[in-house]
Order: C-alpha cells, then structure tokens, then sequence
C-alpha cells in the first residue's frame, strides 16, 4: 500500500468521522434520535387517546390487519403528541407523512416517540411493513386544527 | 485446466437452474412496477397475485441465484487458482442440498402458501416447507466450502511458502463470515419457526426472530457482494487491459470485511422498539466503518482502470475514462463490470443514508430502500453474475457464446434502466411512499380515497426503469440459454481472466492469516450482539399469534 492508498484510508474516515459528528449533533443538540425504548406491557394493546393539558396528548395506537386504532386522532395546532405504538398480529409500520416519524409495529414490543404538530393540516399515516392482503388499505390521519376550531 | 465430468456437470447446473428461474424473478420484478404505478388496479395477474409475485422476486432473485452464483463462482476460482478440484462428495452434496432446498421454496411459492416475502417475518406464516427448504439451500453452500477448505489445506502443504492467492482468501473471507452469520438464521428457521408453523409451539418471540433475521440478512448483502469484489479484483484489470493497483489493499478490504459485516445487522432496525438507542448508534458507527473497504476498493478498482487507460494513451486528469474498452464484443465482460461500479458509486452512497441512524427515519420502509438496494444487487452484484455466468458457462462447456452483440449492450442497457428505476424509488421514497405494498388498488388509484397524486409520476418512472431492464433481461436471456443450447466446439476448461499486479510489495504477515481477523470478528458480534439479545429480552414478550397472509383471524385460538 502507498501513501495514496493510506490517504484514501484517512480521508474515507475522515468523511464518515463528519457525518457522524452531524447524528450525534442532532442527537444531543436538536433532540432527533430514534424512538425510545419502552418495556412490553399488553395494557398498550389497547389503543386510546389521553388528554394530559392543553397542549400534551398520549396516543396509544394498536396496529392491526388492516387498521389503526385510534384510526383518526385530532389535536390543535402546537400539540406535543407521544406516541405508544403496538400491534396485536403481524408486523406493520407507521409512517407519518412529512413528520419523519417511522415506526414498526411489532407484536411483543412497544415503540415510543415524540413529535410536535405545529402547522394546521391532515397528516396521514401510512402502514409500510407488509402485513397481508389487505396491506394497501392500511392507512390512519392526524388532524391538526386551529385552536378556536375544536 | 481441464474439469472432470461430474464438476462440469454441477458447475453447468449451478448456473442453469438459477438462471431459469431467474425469467420468473424479472418477470415478476416487471409485473411489480406496473402494478405500483397505478396501470393496473388488480390485485392478481395471470394467477399470482402481488405478494406472490414480491416473495418469488425476493427469493429467486436475492437468495437463489446470488447462493448458487457464490457457490459456482468460488467452485471456478478456488479451482482455478489452486489447480484442483475439491472432493466430490463435496461439491455433489452441495449442489443436490441446494436444488433441492431451491424446489422446496419453489413450490411453495407458486402454490401460494409462502407469501410472506423473502424476509418472512412472524407472525405471518410460511409453510414449514419454506423454511426447511431454506435452511437446505444455506446448508448446501456450506458442504461446498467444506471441499474448498479441504484441497486449501492439501495446496498448503504442497506449496510451503506460497501466499494464498488473492480470490482464494475473497472467497474464504466471505464463506466464512456467511457461515457465521448464517448459524442464527439457521436456528431462527429451524428451531424457532418450522416448530411453530407445523403447530408444535404456540409461543413465539417475535422482536427476537427479527433480530436473528437481520444477523443473518445484512451480512446477506455482503456475500452477494463479494464475488463481485472479487471479479473485480482480480478479473477486471485484465479485461480493462491494466493491472491491479495493490494487492495488499485488495486483502486489507477483504479481511475488513470479515470483522465488520456481520455486527451491523441492528442498522435496519433502527425504527424498531426493543433496542436501546445505544445500541442503534453503536451499529450505525460500525456501518460506518464497513463503508471504508468500499471506499479503498472504489479507489484500488478505480487507480487499476486508471492505469489501463494511460496505457492505451489516455492524458490528462480524466482521459483514462473515455479510453476504456467499452462496447467491445470480443471483451463483453467490460462492459457488466464498469456498468456494475457506476451504478455502485450511486447505491454505496445511498446506503450511508440508510445506515444513519436517526436520518435512517427520513427514509426506513420508504420504497427510496428498494431505490437504493436496486443499485447495489441489481448493479455491480447482478451485472458481475449475469457477465461472468455467461463467460464460465462458455469456457467450462467449451461452446462459443451466441449473439456476442446482444451479451454486449445488455449491461448498458441494464444500468439504464436501474437508473430510472432507482430514480423512481428513490424519489417516491423521499415523499413517503411505501415499499412492498400494491399501491395500484389504493395509492395510485384516481378511484380510491386513498388516492395520492405525488406517488403517481415517480413510481411511473420506476415502472419505465422496470421495462427497459425487463428488455435488457431478455436480450440476456437469448444470448445465455442460446449459448447452453449450442454445440460443443472446444474443450472443457476451468479458466478466468488472471489479474497481474502493477508493483511487487512488500509481504505484511498479518494480512495472509485469517485467523486474528476471526477471532476480531466474533469479539465484535459478542460485543454488539449480547446487549442486543439482553434488550430484546428485557424489553420485549412472547406473543402467541400466527396468521396467514389472506386473513386477520388468529390460526392460534
């Protein structure tokens, strides 16, 4: 190996070094990190919404073939939404269109993550692990509405 | 050298049988797009429907053929470059467990009780025959390096101090991180799954299945890659009419590979539950670190096509790259290897994304995943397989290849297509769309209400890019089964076109023995793995579920 070669070498380390250097900002800085790790418990099997104030939601969603429970959740506009996710059957995902919120489903396990709804809109949430048949159909809404709108 | 009869005739079938079925992997990779971009709403054609369609593409394409293309490609170097053959109960043993593990699959497939794709994730249930037939076709590539590890250590003795020859140690790096990684897919399916769906154990650890999948199935895309490493190490210098840079780098990527592709396994679950994100971020660090033989090799394979190109004239910073072989009938097997890198520059990229950890969230499940795996075992992995399965089963049958022209524009072609495929994806990804899913009935349906405009013209230019690869395929297909069907005009030989190296180096010792790298490598797993496998533990249950694809009623009551 020459010094080209050796160069290669520490400069290829040197690039993944500054990427990594960028996830562990946003990790620690900004707060973007992978969903939480929370311990199986099967009361998260059943899906409902919780109120905590005027501004803060817990969402227990169970996903199962074909459909998410709750299959619509609204809340207003600068809501902080955390989501306990599950499913009672098969593996499904949970995407939340234009959130970066991406999830699985997995039976046996609980995901957990945090986002914050600041624009007024329909966020869908589409299901993108395979889970049967009827995968295509799979598909649940955030509502966002003006606080005066309830 | 010359073959023996019955090595010719595994050899040949190897390649034969995969490539068969391969019409009905690209048939179905086709079908696929059209039916995604929304020209059909039909969730069934010609008597298989999507899902069926998905798991034969999965399987055929990505664990048959690349398993049989390992297998023959180290039966070919490994003989080549040792000058012998290895034991016959070795190489028939293989080939009879792997064909017969291929039809098991096969027929479960096609009689549609096997559909849940070709990472068949529990809950949802295969046919205990799937799994069985997997473990087959797994443990036949095994028998096959047993042989190549017994004449290995007969060359040893017959030539004291020679080195081991560069594509004998690619191919032992990579058989022997495959056995590795293949020991917890084995126990997955047959301890865990095949009891489970024969009825035997209701209980099943779904999150602790997953985890020993993706032991096995990152690693996967490595032994699909390494052949390719390997040809272009040590073939393409001499097809390009060069020479290779440095050996002793080729050997440092290689053995890096050994320590670093299976502890990476955790990087396609970041969006799971049940890991820690300490654990994800461990792994995204260790992917990292698995980029860089990459890098040495886009450098190693890029200096020694360098070289070629000066050496036919070429000046200036750029001008090697015009002065390649390129279109060249009599050096068809150019054009597969150059077609294969650049789409490689393309889809190495994309997969740092992928192996990002949190970014990984931008795009987890998306279809931009398919986009960029297309660019790496449908580029460099399938254009090697597709270019060098041609050239051995012309030397090792001693017949002359048919319609040498098509066999030559087919990688070009192909690149072409994979780049509007990949395109499609990619671009589709980045808004949301889902991977494996029939998005005709819903997603791109103007009639349904799930309906969303966005995913229509990228998923068209996927389908597009699936039709011009489709037409590359075919013109492959002419020339590859044209070939088989010829007559016999020479003699049979094992040959490969033979890398020189471009300066004699310095020997490192460290870089001839495997065994510290082994013991590295299982250091890593354990170091990734137990924490892993206590998490799963700690954070996950046992569910006692089990479905099949077509209903949401529990077959466990």
């Amino acid at each position: 190996m020459n010094k080209y070669e050796i160069r290669v070498m520490l400069l290829s380390g040197l690039l993944l070094s500054s990427f990594l250097f960028a996830l562990l900002y946003n990790a620690f800085s900004r707060k973007i990190d992978v969903p939480a790790c929370i311990p199986y418990n099967a009361a998260f099997e059943k899906g409902h919404f919780k109120q905590m104030d005027d501004s803060t939601y817990e969402v227990y969603v169970s996903a199962h073939m074909w459909a998410f429970d709750p299959a619509e959740i609204v809340v207003p506009v600068g809501s902080t939404v955390d989501f306990y996710l599950t499913s009672t059957d098969v593996v499904h995902g949970f995407n939340i269109d234009g959130k970066a919120v991406n999830l699985m489903a997995v039976p046996g396990g609980v995901n957990k993550v945090t986002v914050a709804f600041n624009s007024i809109g329909t966020y869908r949430i589409v299901c993108h692990e395979f889970c049967g048949v009827g995968h295509q159909n799979m598909m649940g809404k955030v509502i966002v509405k003006d606080k005066n709108d309830q | 050298m010359t073959i023996s009869l019955p090595y010719k005739r595994t050899i040949l079938f190897g390649l034969f049988m995969p490539m068969t079925l391969f019409i009905l992997g690209v048939y179905n990779g086709i079908m696929q797009t059209i039916y995604q971009a929304g020209v059909i709403h039909r969730s069934s054609v010609a008597g298989i429907n999507y899902y069926q369609g998905l798991t034969l593409h999965g399987v055929i394409n990505a664990i048959v053929l690349t398993t049989f293309f390992a297998v023959v490609f180290g039966h070919v170097t490994i003989s080549y470059y040792l000058k012998k053959e290895p034991p016959r109960w070795s190489y028939q043993i293989s080939m009879i467990l792997m064909v017969v593990g291929t039809l098991m699959d096969a027929f479960t497939m096609l009689a549609g009780t096997s559909e849940a794709l070709y990472t068949f994730y529990a809950p949802l249930k295969d046919s205990p025959l799937f799994y069985i037939g997997t473990a087959l076709l797994i443990i036949g590539s095994w028998v096959a390096f047993a042989g190549w590890v017994k004449i290995w250590f007969e060359w040893r003795k017959e030539n004291p101090g020679k080195k081991m020859p560069l594509a004998v140690l690619g191919t032992f790096v990579n058989f022997t991180m495959w056995f590795i990684s293949t020991l917890p897919v084995a126990y997955e399916v047959l301890v865990i799954l095949t009891p489970w769906s024969l009825g035997w154990t209701d209980h099943i650890n779904v999150p602790l299945t997953r985890m020993l999948f993706w032991m096995f199935g990152h690693p996967l895309v490595y032994f699909w890659l390494l052949p390719a490493y390997i040809a272009y190490y040590t073939i393409l210098p001499k097809v390009a009419g060069g020479k290779l840079y440095s050996e002793n780098a080729a050997r440092l990527a290689f053995l890096l590979f050994l320590i670093l592709s299976t502890p990476v396994g955790v990087h396609h679950q970041f969006s799971e539950p049940v890991f820690t994100p300490g654990t994800k971020l461990w792994v995204s660090i260790l992917t990292f670190g698995v980029a860089i033989p990459s890098f040495m090799t886009a450098f190693t394979v890029g200096a020694s096509l360098e070289y070629a190109g000066r050496k036919r004239g070429a000046r200036g910073l750029f001008g090697w790259m015009g002065k390649l072989p390129y279109f060249q009938k009599e050096n068809f097997l150019f054009g597969y290897f150059i077609c294969g890198l650049i789409l490689f520059i393309f889809g190495g990229l994309s997969g740092i994304v992928n192996a990002s950890y949190s970014l990984n969230q931008m795009v987890h499940n998306t279809s931009w995943v398919p986009g960029h795996f297309h660019m790496t075992v449908a580029g460099p992995v399938l254009l090697v397989i597709l270019g060098v399965s041609l050239y051995i089963y012309s030397t090792v049958s001693g017949r002359e290849i048919k319609f040498r022209t098509l066999a030559t524009i087919v990688p070009y072609l192909w690149m072409i297509g994979v780049a509007l495929l990949s395109h499609g994806m990619m671009a589709g990804g980045l808004m949301g769309e889902p991977r494996r899913t029939n998005m005709g009935l819903t997603y791109t349906n103007p009639d349904s209400e799930l309906f969303n405009k966005h995913w229509v013209p990228t998923s068209t230019i996927t389908m597009i890019g699936g039709f011009v690869m489709g037409a590359a395929a075919l013109l492959y297909f002419i020339s590859f089964f044209a070939t088989a069907a010829g007559k016999k005009t020479r003699e049979s030989i094992i040959e490969l076109p033979e890398y020189e190296e471009l300066h004699e180096e310095k020997t490192i010792p460290l870089l001839l023995n495997m065994k510290p790298w082994i013991i590295v490598s299982v250091i890593l797993i354990l170091f990734t793995y137990v924490p892993a496998l206590i998490s799963v533990f700690k954070y996950s249950a046992p569910v006692k579920n089990k479905f099949q694809v077509e209903s949401p009623v529990n077959l466990i009551k």
